[in-house]
């Protein structure tokens, strides 16, 4: 299908980019390490304490990853008018925006899987007993989060202060997002069954839906000059 | 615009009678419950005026309405202070009551998160100069943003939370006694009133502000 080959081209493009300069994916990995050096500094936890922070502290890493990368996403974009040359394309705006969905996806994966790692050394945690729910929930959290700061990292990048019109515009939106993925990280981690926390990956999913369908099909305007 | 100020005016002296002096006291909080008239009433209002947010950026979003798009915004502007105003209400009430201000359940959730999308949609439409993208713009966040809402309005009915269960369409056993529903219901078109009056005013000044930029242009050639 000719739309998947366009969502394939952009989003090989976007990897291409990235690893001629590999500025984004080394510095959300960092950031993501040094937000976890800071609450483990920040909080200490002995033993037991470890498991009730770590989901916080994991998401929050996530969370202040991404919008690096989101942010850094567009940025590039308005580098020798590049995000003209796509909006002149014939192609469907909402490609372009499955197509960035994909490539952060792929590189907040890689941050979140070292941080996870770092956090998972220096907390002395091992998320190897929980692993395979551990890996679907961060996978449909990180969907969603995804899905929405690819769109609102659109929309800031249009303002003059977009580095902090990002976090303001898309905080709210994914609460919803990040309460349910702790919730199930947390419940996941302290090894319940899935039936447990089924329902929190259900409203994990329900809301990567609904904001990958919004943004497809508002993206356009959100491109328009 | 008179009429509708002196019947707002009547309608808020009307409620604030059967606030404090028809309603009668409750029989486990006594008089610190009547605030929930207030909150309740700026509720409703709050989400009424994201409702018409919402209506307002789909409609400017597919047809380019620039009056959508005032009704959108001057719905914005007063939604923010009524939901400023049930932010306010809610931890005055919860302290004597509950013993604490705030907990972080369900419902107070989504509400601040409300809040906050009132705030993101007047911040982006503050950052354009261009009277065009800031409305595009400030649509889109307002179309996404209004996901919050009706989660928002069910969460007291989904979840367990701290938060009183519904009065009004709640399940069997909830409900009020007919001089207290009475009195929610005035108060509630009060403010009501209240807000339509304000979108009234923000329609106003937007289209007087639409008259000063066609001048200014006609001027300037």
């Amino acid at each position: 299908m000719r739309s998947l080959e366009i969502i394939w081209v952009l989003f090989l493009k976007d990897l291409r980019l990235e690893w001629r300069r590999r500025e984004t994916l080394a510095s959300i990995c960092v950031f993501g390490i040094l937000v976890v050096f800071l609450l483990d500094f920040a909080f200490q936890p002995a033993g037991e304490e470890s498991l009730r922070l770590l989901p916080g502290v994991l998401w929050i890493a996530f969370a202040f990853a991404g919008i690096l990368g989101f942010n850094h996403s567009f940025a590039a974009e308005r580098e020798n008018a590049c995000l003209e040359g796509l909006r002149l394309a014939p192609i469907d705006a909402g490609l372009i925006y499955l197509a960035k969905l994909l490539a952060n996806f792929l590189f907040l994966a890689v941050a979140e899987a070292v941080i996870i790692f770092a956090s998972s050394l220096w907390y002395n945690f091992s998320f190897l007993p929980a692993f395979k729910w551990f890996v679907v929930i961060v996978a449909f959290g990180t969907l969603g989060y995804v899905a929405v700061g690819v769109m609102f990292g659109a929309v800031a990048s249009n303002t003059r202060m977009r580095e902090v019109m990002l976090p303001v515009l898309q905080f709210p939106v994914i609460v919803p997002i990040f309460i349910g993925a702790i919730e199930a990280t947390t419940s996941a981690l302290k090894g319940d069954a899935p039936g447990q926390f089924a329902s929190w990956v259900r409203l994990l999913i329900a809301f990567s839906v609904i904001f990958i369908v919004l943004s497809f099909l508002l993206f356009e305007y959100v491109l328009e000059e | 615009m008179t009429a509708h100020a002196i019947l707002t005016l009547v309608w808020l002296l009307v409620a604030l009678y059967m606030i404090f002096i028809y309603a009668p006291s409750d029989v486990n909080q006594g008089n610190v419950y009547r605030i929930m008239y207030v909150h309740v009433s700026s509720g409703w209002t709050a989400m009424i005026a994201y409702f018409l947010v919402f209506v307002g950026s789909v409609r400017y979003v597919w047809k380019r309405s620039p009056f959508a798009d005032d009704v959108a915004c001057a719905s914005a502007e007063a939604g923010f202070i009524f939901c400023s105003c049930l932010l306010i209400t809610g931890p005055l009430w919860a302290k004597p009551i509950w013993g604490i201000w705030w907990t972080w359940d369900a419902r107070l959730t989504l509400t601040f998160v409300l809040w906050l999308l009132f705030v993101a949609y007047l911040l982006v439409r503050s950052f354009f100069i261009n009277p065009n993208r800031a409305a595009l713009l400030s649509a889109v966040v307002g179309i996404i943003g209004f996901v919050d809402v009706p989660i928002d309005y069910m969460a007291i009915r989904w979840w367990r939370t701290q938060h009183p269960q519904p009065v009004i369409m709640g399940g069997p056993n909830s409900g009020l006694p007919p001089s207290m529903e009475a009195t929610l219901f005035v108060s509630a078109g009060a403010f009501l009133c209240l807000f339509f009056y304000l979108l009234r005013q923000g329609l106003r000044l937007a289209e007087a502000r639409r008259e000063i930029g066609q001048l200014r242009r006609q001027f300037s050639e």
